[in-house]
């Protein structure tokens, strides 16, 4: 069939659609009722958590619901025509040429065995019927298009030889090599970090504009979609709750969810103080437990018994907006501009003694070169010249993307790893020689960590309760399995779950109590320095901040140290007293959160704090893309480790940049950075991120 | 990589050197001694008329010393035994000891002396090994295409009826040893019991005239075992790739079913199954012994069995070092292939 580039109706229409995932004993409804449209040109986001059934209405669309998944009802229209009974031979047709897709995982999106540019090709040659060469011009073109350097070295590498930021230029540049009329977009940026997917977003932006291609934008992170896109679908337990143009959702929202998604958020321009957090409570209902009528009844609270749990909700369009609809019965009722109300007034701490001191730390691994083994060895600098003092009660964030060497720092400081070179003294003590397996008990239980991914840190044949007291007795606490016992139910009572949970196996936990649970162990000991490393970055946007707050309330208890490993600066304002920087090994800049958070920055914190996307119309930021990739570890730059990609570079007189690596100069009251800049030259700098004056 | 294969050569050299030795430390000790004589000399010897059997041969001096006359590192022994006659290391029978040279172990080339077989050990070993090489060539020709399609059509389209038919197939084959396969087929190809009679239920003349009546069933009942085996992998590492995201990718792309399996999912899904394909080799090396003997096709695997129940030492000695090679080298071959097969995979 040949392709209609004249149609000029809506490109995507989809009205009630339904889908149903059939396992063996029963159908469990994915997605009920959705309807959005698309237009030409348009972005449309889609946004919730995870398992809000927004990926499946991506594959819906693409008609790609595997074995088990069957649309049920509604209908879904691609230019006018009907997708859902189309034949396999059609689909073909559409997809790669009219619809494209681009991926979360590029790693896991591109053939690990097949050379990118026969990947790329692959879609004019099977669409177009274009010959080889042909088809290697337009993938030449297209790659320099998303902005790679070297395309026909780029053609010709696997992608386990490119960068993450880089492989999924190359899925965005496999979806545009035939020119969609639609993009989808699932996640694209989720599995990168903050500079490399400013610097994607420019790009799709860029792209959407130059071709009008129409996108669906599928995330969950709602500053993203402010970015993005012009029109936004926010989606609930496989319902669409609430759609319509982003200023419409953003500022004058009727949905109680969308409200409650949006307060669950921190902002970068606030601190704790300014603008509380507020956690959704309860939990995400799984698909088979669903409850009558509106979804977010339970967690809702203008939940009104009887009227809202009576029967299915219908979206319903909201008066004096175009297109904008929602699926709440009150929403004409509610007042929605109450302000927030603070759950508690938060006293400020007060910092005690210096329980963690670092001085000059070095952390260097050595690889070996060739694919046989064989080559010069190399070394990889992975921490250096670190160092810092943490106090008692005091909440340290340590920042940086991947690779900057900030998870090697917490592998130290555990014993996971020794140091090269350096001390670093805990309570008086210098550990930095000493593994984990030669520490002292009370040594081990005065570290712990949280970690990352609750799924994988929990033995999944271990009841809860037990994994905590197994923690206790590696720990020596409490004399007899009672005393044990009650500690543990103690432990459960300060992480806020209920006691019954102690019987619980860990699958049966949804992944905020999980997380809840690690950090129970983590406190079996009365630890004093808790390092967490992105404690909360693999859980949902609503069960963030009660994570959050658990962990802020627990310091005020028990006057931990927490060292909270983050690339998130918003969740970073939000929570932590002091603010570490790190780039490529070197903290580049230290200093009072509000410092660091204001100018004069580190070039890179400027760019880093200027990639985060902000789920606030009123809020203007500066917008710095950070040119390529972060250098290897293995091959460092010269001189400052930031001057490759730094703009201020020009502003440094002479080849100071690429010949020495900058002192650590304090500028006021404990906010130190590391930059060859002049004074007067920091002092120009302005703030990346304001609030408008008219919010 | 040249580091990387000389590093293996060490490796291979060890360990041969320390499987010979155990070895030869095994047939050396003095029941097994005795025995050789016995069966070398005659069965009524008495213990003084093997003791002195012994030492006119040289077995009764330390066990190194003689270790490193079959290596060649020490010269061989000369001795005038007890009875007159001068017996020399490299002089095996019929020669004349003056025109022996002095060393004559392995290092010169040497590999001793079959006391069963009455020839050169090397020139045994060859024969037999190329018998059973030929044989296994053959069964590995027909194994790895039909198992790789076998596996590939059963796991491109998981639980499907093509994919339960061929899984049955080769679960019913892996899990019939070759003594029971080897049984039936001749019963059913080469007997009277079911009157075919295709084939010959004997391979002795393939040793001399292989031809497709007397060297089929011995091939299908090595074949079959492996291709059961090779298979299943195939089929669970093309499951595991074609649910990969890139798989996905590729449909979405709008790549057809056919190429998605042949361009995409094949070179991921051969990764694991080679290294096993390859594994199989030293397997089907001393494994063979089985269908050798119930074909009565006399190869390694028969020699070996000849060599151990006569404590043939010198031919054991051979036999060990050859099996230490083929080892050792076919893993180099898995290791080196992996790494093309698989572009991230680097050694270290």
């Amino acid at each position: 069939m040949a392709r209609d580039d004249n149609y000029d109706g809506p490109i995507l229409e989809i009205e009630n659609l339904s889908i149903s995932f059939m396992t063996r004993l029963f159908e469990i409804p994915a997605v009920m009722d959705f309807s959005c449209t698309v237009m030409p040109g348009e972005a449309m986001g889609l946004v919730g958590e995870s398992g809000c059934g927004k990926s499946t209405v991506a594959l819906a669309v693409m008609m790609d619901l595997g074995k088990n998944g069957h649309v049920v009802g509604g209908s879904m229209r691609f230019k006018g025509r009907e997708l859902t009974t189309m034949s396999n031979e059609e689909l073909r047709e559409l997809r790669g040429s009219e619809i494209a897709m681009i991926y979360q995982e590029p790693m896991a999106s591109l053939n690990p065995a097949m050379k990118i540019g026969r990947q790329l090709m692959e879609v004019p040659m099977i669409h177009e019927g274009k010959s080889k060469e042909e088809a290697y011009q337009m993938a030449l073109e297209v790659v320099s298009d998303v902005k790679l350097p070297d395309p026909a070295r780029i053609l010709d590498s696997y992608p386990h030889q490119i960068s993450g930021g880089q492989q999924q230029r190359i899925v965005i540049a496999m979806a545009l090599m035939s020119k969609p009329s639609l993009l989808i977009l699932d996640e694209p940026t989720t599995a990168l970090d903050v500079t490399v997917e400013a610097g994607i977003v420019d790009l799709v932006k860029g792209l959407g504009e130059k071709y009008g291609t129409s996108m669906l934008f599928i995330s969950h992170n709602l500053g993203l979609v402010l970015d993005t896109c012009d029109r936004l679908c926010v989606m609930y337990s496989g319902e669409a709750v609430e759609t319509g143009s982003i200023e419409d959702v953003f500022d004058k929202m009727r949905h109680p969810y969308t409200q409650a998604l949006f307060r669950s958020i921190p902002l970068p321009g606030a601190d704790k103080n300014a603008r509380p957090l507020v956690a959704i409570p309860g939990n995400f209902p799984l698909p088979h437990e669903r409850p009558n009528g509106c979804n977010f009844g339970p967690r809702c609270d203008y939940f009104e018994e009887g009227r809202c749990d009576a029967g299915d909700i219908k979206m319903g369009p909201i008066e004096g907006d175009q297109r904008h609809d929602s699926r709440c019965l009150k929403f004409t009722e509610i007042d929605w501009a109450e302000p927030i109300q603070a759950s508690q007034d938060v006293e400020d701490v007060v910092l005690g003694e210096v329980v963690l001191k670092v001085d000059d730390l070095k952390k260097y691994y050595s690889v070996s070169g060739s694919a046989f083994g064989g080559g010069e060895g190399k070394t990889v600098k992975a921490n250096e010249t670190l160092s810092f003092e943490a106090r008692e009660s005091e909440t340290l964030a340590i920042v940086g993307e991947s690779g900057c060497g900030k998870s090697t720092l917490a592998k130290v400081l555990m014993g996971l790893e020794t140091a090269s070179d350096g001390s670093v003294v805990l309570n008086g003590v210098d550990v930095e020689d000493v593994a984990i397996e030669d520490r002292t008990v009370e040594t081990v239980s005065q570290v712990q960590m949280v970690f990352q991914n609750p799924f994988d840190t929990l033995n999944p044949s271990m009841s809860v309760g037990n994994q905590i007291i197994r923690a206790l007795e590696i720990f020596k606490i409490g004399n007899s399995h009672a005393d044990r016992e009650k500690r543990m139910l103690e432990l459960l009572d300060l992480v806020k779950l209920p006691r019954t949970f102690a019987t619980r196996m860990p699958r049966q936990l949804s992944g905020g109590q999980k997380q809840r649970v690690g950090i129970a162990r983590a406190f079996a000991g009365d630890a004093q320095i808790v390092v967490a490393d992105e404690p909360v970055s693999a859980l949902d946007v609503s069960v963030q901040a009660a994570v959050t707050d658990l962990l802020m309330e627990i310091q005020r208890e028990t006057k931990m140290t927490l060292l909270f490993i983050s690339h998130d600066l918003s969740i970073v304002r939000y929570l932590s007293d002091r603010v570490m920087v790190m780039y490529l090994g070197h903290v580049v800049e230290m200093g009072p959160t509000e410092k660091v958070f204001a100018p004069p920055y580190h070039p890179y914190t400027e760019a880093l704090l200027s990639a985060v996307p902000i789920a606030d119309t009123s809020i203007e930021k500066q917008r710095i893309v950070l040119e390529g990739d972060i250098p290897s570890a293995m091959n460092p730059p010269s001189g400052c480790p930031f001057q490759t990609r730094c703009r201020w570079k020009t502003d440094v007189p002479g080849v100071l940049c690429d010949k020495e690596v900058p002192p650590m100069r304090t500028l006021s009251n404990g906010h130190q950075i590391k930059c060859h800049l002049a004074q007067d030259v920091l002092d120009r700098m302005e703030p990346v991120i304001k609030v408008s004056e008219d919010a | 990589m040249g580091m990387f294969i000389l590093k293996r050569l060490g490796v291979m050299a060890l360990t041969a050197l320390g499987l010979t030795l155990i070895v030869f430390y095994m047939t050396n000790l003095y029941p097994n001694l005795e025995k050789l004589a016995k069966t070398q000399g005659n069965f009524r010897m008495s213990e003084t008329e093997v003791s002195t059997w012994l030492n006119n041969r040289g077995y009764t001096r330390p066990l190194l010393v003689k270790y490193g006359e079959w290596l060649g590192v020490l010269p061989g022994y000369v001795i005038e035994g007890t009875d007159g006659e001068v017996r020399a290391r490299c002089a095996p029978q019929g020669q004349s000891v003056e025109d022996a040279p002095e060393y004559c172990g392995v290092f010169q080339g040497g590999w001793g002396y079959s006391s069963v077989f009455k020839e050169p050990a090397s020139d045994i070993m060859w024969k037999r090994l190329s018998l059973t090489g030929f044989l296994m060539l053959c069964a590995l020709l027909l194994t790895i295409p039909v198992a790789l399609l076998i596996g590939i059509l059963a796991g491109m389209r998981e639980g499907s009826k093509t994919d339960r038919t061929l899984s049955t197939f080769s679960i019913v084959t892996s899990a019939t040893p070759e003594y029971v396969s080897g049984v039936v087929l001749i019963a059913i190809f080469a007997s009277s019991a079911v009157g075919l009679k295709w084939f010959k239920g004997s391979a002795t003349k393939a040793m001399e005239s292989p031809d497709f009546e007397n060297f089929t069933l011995p091939v299908l009942t090595i074949a079959l075992f492996s291709i059961g085996y090779i298979a299943r992998m195939t089929r669970a590492s093309m499951t595991e790739v074609m649910t990969a995201q890139y798989i996905r990718t590729a449909r979405l792309k709008g790549v057809s079913f056919g190429n998605i399996v042949l361009k995409h999912a094949l070179r991921n899904a051969l990764i694991a199954p080679f290294t096993v394909i390859i594994l199989q080799i030293p397997y089907l090396l001393t494994g063979v012994v089985i269908t050798e003997t119930l074909f009565n096709y006399k190869g390694f695997g028969w020699l070996l069995v000849q060599a151990a129940g006569n404590n043939d030492i010198d031919m054991l000695l051979g036999v060990s070092v050859v099996s230490v090679i083929i080892v050792l080298a076919t893993q180099l071959i898995s290791d080196i292939g992996y790494v093309y097969l698989n572009p991230r995979i680097r050694i270290s």
